[in-house]
């Protein structure tokens, strides 16, 4: 079997790449100049201004708190999940698999909507809690929780297709020469899985920093305490501080660029230590 | 593994539990009342119809923009092709308040089409193209890998035994990348249901007209009806997998098709 390498366009190829790039320019290209170019329409102070606001500091710094708790915890689950279900064999593998993929396929809202449920005021736990004087909802341990839940595919997702195809048989060898489960995991595992790590949790970065329906109904809108980027950029678009809110946006959309520039040249650079993406494995 | 299955119950299955217990607190009726409430329907019917429509417009301009990517040589193929990718990496909210901004009346193309008579922004043809764009990048993923991977030496026999270009790509081509295809469909179209940041603020919002079910629920939590929302939730939820099984079982039986 032999695939077809890509030729030279002619006439009709010309014709249908033309056609191609126009839809992407109008999907894709065009709302992002256009984040851009709103940012500074009011000139470079309005937009250094809307990172000056004390309100704009505070949802940077919340949304890097959610992401260096949610990240990390993801991480572990990914890495967990992934060797339990390639390393072992055992009953109901492929409802865990589907009980990892159910984020993908429920609405942000719902992933908010389900915590609500359990710890708002008139959740299952939310008065008891309230006793206790923990908050859940309308605060940031919300807002964790809800970051999570949404972001929790995705390290799993990127490990187990290639940790599949990798086997188990380093593993086995490791262990038969002696070496500890642990020491067998760091020397041998760890380093066959580090690129598709990094991937994953490169996505899982960039979905936990932007995300915004799960975290809108978690949150409160409480200006400066619970609102993250995403929340605040809402805020100021809906006060008409368009400049503003853009130039926040702009923010966000330049991380989703860089983390798209990293994930090329890790896919270009480290492609066969990579899971080979047969479905949008990565994100979904 | 015990950690994996008690971190799975505790994300995923504790709040889901919640949600499929939470609408019942009215009872049966409580609950059908609140799913067949005119508004809820025509929410429901309007975020489903749309998504519909734009994962069915995305296979066409997907399978479009697959096919260029991976049988055409041209200058900056390799940066359009991570370019692709942006609307995943890019936030929701960006995207909603970007293309707000662009088909808004005094936008760079909502200006354009205007005096047309065409209005985009705030109205269901709104709703669609954030959701056109959202969806895009599951059907090229979904297709690219089938037709890198595509017999060259298949679509040779075809040309030697002189089948014409319509020929090779209807009798070929469709039938190795069906499966694909469907597969990016369900993705595009399950994403799509439950898109709720880019959508809300080119939507309008209007109840009967321009409501999308996820904005429901969170109206329904603003008023803290909490089983109104789970109701919602429950419903979208539902008739999202039934639509996912009905896509799945397409899919099968032309596998099946395809064994024969």
């Amino acid at each position: 079997m032999r695939a077809r390498a890509p030729t030279r366009p002619a006439g009709l190829g010309w014709l249908l790449i033309a056609a191609a790039l126009a839809w992407l320019g109008l999907a894709i290209l065009l709302p992002l100049a256009s984040v851009f170019v709103e940012a500074f329409r009011e000139g470079v102070p309005v937009f250094l201004a809307a990172f000056a606001d004390p309100d704009a500091k505070a949802a940077i710094r919340l949304t890097l708190t959610v992401a260096v708790i949610a990240v990390p915890l993801n991480a572990i689950f990914g890495i967990a999940a992934a060797w339990a279900v390639t390393k072992f064999e055992f009953r109901g593998k492929t409802l865990l698999l589907s009980v990892i993929d159910l984020p993908f396929s429920m609405s942000p809202v719902i992933s908010g909507l389900v915590w609500v449920l359990l710890f708002g005021a008139n959740g299952w736990f939310g008065p008891w809690l309230e006793d206790l004087g923990i908050r859940v909802i309308f605060n940031v341990t919300g807002i964790v929780l809800a970051t999570i839940l949404v972001t929790l595919p995705f390290v799993a997702r990127e490990l187990i297709p290639l940790m599949q195809s990798q086997g188990t048989d380093e593993e086995c060898a490791a262990i038969t020469l002696g070496a500890s489960g642990p020491r067998t995991f760091y020397l041998v595992t760890l380093p066959n899985i580090s690129w598709a790590l990094l991937y994953g949790v490169l996505l899982c970065n960039a979905r936990a920093m932007g995300e915004f329906g799960a975290v809108s109904v978690v949150s409160g809108h409480i200006r400066g305490l619970t609102d993250t980027m995403p929340l605040h950029i809402e805020a100021l678009y809906n006060d008409y501080q368009y400049a503003s809110a853009f130039a926040v946006a702009s923010l966000l959309a330049g991380l989703a660029l860089v983390t798209l520039a990293a994930k090329s040249l890790l896919e270009w650079r480290f492609g066969g230590e990579l899971a080979r993406p047969t479905l949008p494995a990565g994100i979904k | 593994m015990g950690f994996t299955v008690f971190y799975l119950s505790a994300i995923v299955l504790i709040p889901l539990a919640a949600l499929v217990a939470r609408p019942w607190e009215h009872g049966w009726n409580g609950f059908w009342e609140t799913v067949l409430d005119p508004r809820v329907l025509a929410a429901l019917r309007l975020s489903f119809g749309v998504a519909f429509a734009a994962a069915g417009v995305n296979v066409v301009m997907g399978v479009l923009v697959a096919w260029v990517l991976v049988r055409y040589d041209f200058p900056g193929r390799r940066l359009v092709d991570a370019a692709v990718d942006l609307p995943f990496a890019l936030p929701t909210a960006v995207a909603g308040i970007a293309l707000a901004t662009i088909y808004a009346p005094h936008g760079w193309v909502g200006a354009l089409v205007g005096p047309v008579g065409i209005k985009i922004a705030y109205t269901p043809l709104g709703i669609f193209i954030a959701l056109v764009a959202v969806g895009l990048p599951f059907i090229v993923r979904a297709v690219q890998p089938v037709l890198q991977d595509f017999d060259a030496e298949v679509e040779e026999a075809a040309l030697t035994l002189g089948a014409g270009p319509w020929q090779r790509a209807s009798q070929v081509i469709v039938p190795a990348v069906t499966p694909a295809v469907i597969t990016g469909f369900s993705l595009a179209f399950a994403r799509a249901v439950g898109e709720y940041g880019s959508v809300i603020f080119i939507a309008g919002n209007m109840p009967m007209r321009s409501e999308i079910a996820p904005l429901l629920i969170v109206i329904k939590l603003q008023q803290f009806n909490y089983a109104g929302a789970a109701s919602v939730g429950l419903a979208m939820l539902v008739l999202s997998f039934a639509a996912l099984i009905v896509i799945n079982m397409i899919q099968l039986a032309f596998a099946r098709r395809g064994v024969r």
